[in-house]
């Protein structure tokens, strides 16, 4: 369809989202760490932004602040916008500090969203900080942060059962 | 065998906001972790996760290896027209995974 | 945590609480519904499964069963003792007894995809269904049985699985709740597995986490724990197929 969202052009849709991650796995190379670490999670940040101003507000990422297993922790980010066709969340990113790299996943979304809401499981290797950024229509970058405490799971399998 | 689950209401009214939730059984094995012998676990994760519907990509996910396996994703759209919903994943190793869902919108 | 002191006794019908209670309320969430819960993949897989001609017979569960209705609680009652065959059965061994003598097919792998699948699609049929204690004259036995496994002192812990979940539910085990240790959401979807497992895994776990010997795979020990576990659920409703961090 012509009228099809600007965002959605699936090629810029589709480079954009190489740019971020082949930035991230340039990175976990070179620096061949075992997991990411907070300069990771900022250089990582500051790829996506460049030198953008990231703002604090507009965004809430939902994660609970204490997970029981950390294969599997649920988040939410929401992101305040009226989701018109002039002014709406283009992108949402979210990046941790503590796992072997630091993106966790990235959303695309468009004014056709209504709603700039989106959930999915991660798994995090540890307690650590997570941070959600929304790139907005204008060009502005809005964020939010949590900390999560993951604790260990009791009786889990030693060897292959 | 891949098993993919969508969830799209049946019926919404023009300019509804709908929630459309997703899951699909997949290992998303990270790559950074070893097999009970101590052997490197090969990294075999789905890479993207989109949403088509009246004409447009409308949602579109980016993973990195660790979301978590059988990939769980929900977000919403306007209900504008009645249709299909065509979802899509693609990773490692060539994986592919196609489900529709049709909705009707009045 | 500090495990001791005596024995309490078997948790009294009005004080049994399902792990579900005991789960954050994120956990929880992914249980109670179809299209969060992960454990339906495994579900939708049975159901084809369930419905497929398979083996020399020819034959799929659906057509001796008469579709699905007549699986409504059965779930809930098993172990049960066939007294044919004079043993306990577990639902994943009925299931590969119908395989093998009704279908003439080979038995499903233990813990494979395929027999988890179907175990979770008939057991979901009793979702909601109470646990009632099983009166099977031969099953007397297999619930003393367990019984006895249940609270001897094992592995190089020398913990018991009462010790656990009859007198320290409730507490923290280095950040993990206990649970009472019930039976009534297998086969479930384990975050920690990040796949569906079955009953006899969720034992293996407790065994390893004891540091405790493994019994091989089909071993009896399994099934009789399960009888009384069961026995030890009455009066809880059964959530197969369930999610556990
Ligand atoms: C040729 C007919 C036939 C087929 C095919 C068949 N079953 Fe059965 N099934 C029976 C009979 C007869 C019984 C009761 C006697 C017994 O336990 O063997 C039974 C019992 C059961 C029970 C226990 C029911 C209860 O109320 O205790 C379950 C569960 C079950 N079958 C599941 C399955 C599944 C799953 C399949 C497909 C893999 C299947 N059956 C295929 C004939 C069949
Ligand atoms: C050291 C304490 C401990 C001992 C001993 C122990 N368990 Fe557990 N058990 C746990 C914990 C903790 C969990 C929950 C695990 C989690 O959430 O990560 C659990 C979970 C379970 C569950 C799953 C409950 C549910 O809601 O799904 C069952 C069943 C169970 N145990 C049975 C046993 C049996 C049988 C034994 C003895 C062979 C045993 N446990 C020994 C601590 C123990």
């Amino acid at each position: 369809m012509s009228d099809a969202p600007r965002v959605f052009n699936r090629r810029t849709l589709v480079t954009r989202a190489v740019h971020v991650v082949a930035g991230a796995g340039a990175l976990a190379l070179s620096a061949a760490p075992a997991r990411a670490t907070p300069d990771m999670m900022s250089e990582a940040i500051r790829k996506l932004v460049g030198g953008a101003k990231v703002n604090e507000g507009r965004v809430t990422l939902d994660i609970p602040p204490l997970v029981e297993n950390g294969n599997t922790v649920p988040l939410t980010v929401a992101v305040e916008s009226p989701m018109t066709e002039k002014d709406y969340v283009a992108e949402i990113h979210i990046f941790n500090e503590k796992n072997p790299q630091p993106y966790l996943v990235a959303a695309y979304i468009g004014p056709r969203a209504g709603k700039a809401e989106f959930a999915t499981r991660v798994k995090l290797n540890d307690s650590q900080h997570i941070i959600a950024i929304a790139r907005m229509s204008d060009g502005s970058f809005w964020s939010d942060g949590a900390d999560v405490i993951v604790t260990i799971a009791a009786c889990v399998e030693i060897s292959e059962q | 065998m891949t098993r993919a689950l969508v969830n799209v209401p049946a019926r919404a009214k023009k300019g509804d906001i709908i929630e459309i939730k997703t899951l699909i059984s997949h290992p998303m094995e990270s790559g950074y972790r070893v097999g009970y012998g101590g052997e490197p676990l090969k990294r075999d994760i789905i890479q993207t996760f989109s949403c088509d519907y009246d004409g447009a990509k409308i949602f579109l996910a980016q993973f990195s290896p660790a979301v978590a396996a059988n990939p769980f994703v929900s977000f919403h759209t306007v209900a504008t027209a009645s249709g299909k919903l065509v979802f899509r994943w693609e990773g490692d190793n060539g994986f592919e995974a196609e489900e529709t869902a049709e909705i009707v919108v009045e | 945590m500090w495990i001791g002191g005596a024995l309490a006794d078997e948790i009294p019908r009005d004080q049994r609480r399902s792990g579900y209670e005991t789960m954050r309320p994120e956990t929880r969430a992914m249980q109670d519904s179809d299209a969060d819960n992960p454990a339906t993949l495994w579900v939708l897989d049975g159901e084809a499964l369930w419905n497929k001609r398979e083996g020399a017979a020819g034959k799929s569960c659906a057509d001796c069963h008469a579709g699905a209705a007549p699986m409504k609680a059965v779930a809930a009652r098993f172990p049960r003792f066939d007294a044919a065959r004079a043993t306990p059965v577990d639902l994943e061994q009925q299931i590969n007894i119908c395989r093998r003598d009704r279908q003439n097919a080979p038995p499903l792998a233990a813990e494979s995809h395929d027999l988890l699948a179907l175990e979770a699609f008939v057991a979901k049929q009793s979702r909601g269904d109470t646990i009632e204690p099983n009166r099977e004259p031969g099953a007397k036995e297999s619930i003393e049985a367990g019984r006895k496994l249940f609270n001897e002192r094992r592995g190089q812990l020398n913990l018991s699985c009462a010790q656990c979940h009859d007198d320290n539910w409730g507490k923290s085990l280095g950040g993990a709740n206990i649970p009472q240790g019930h039976p009534n959401g297998y086969p479930l979807y384990r975050l920690e597995w990040q796949s569906l497992g079955s009953m006899g895994r969720r034992l293996r776990n407790c065994l390893s986490g004891m540091r405790a010997e493994l019994w091989p795979r089909d071993a009896r020990e399994y099934v009789d724990i399960e009888m009384y576990l069961m026995s030890r659920a009455a009066g809880l409703k059964m959530e197969s197929p369930a999610v556990r961090p």
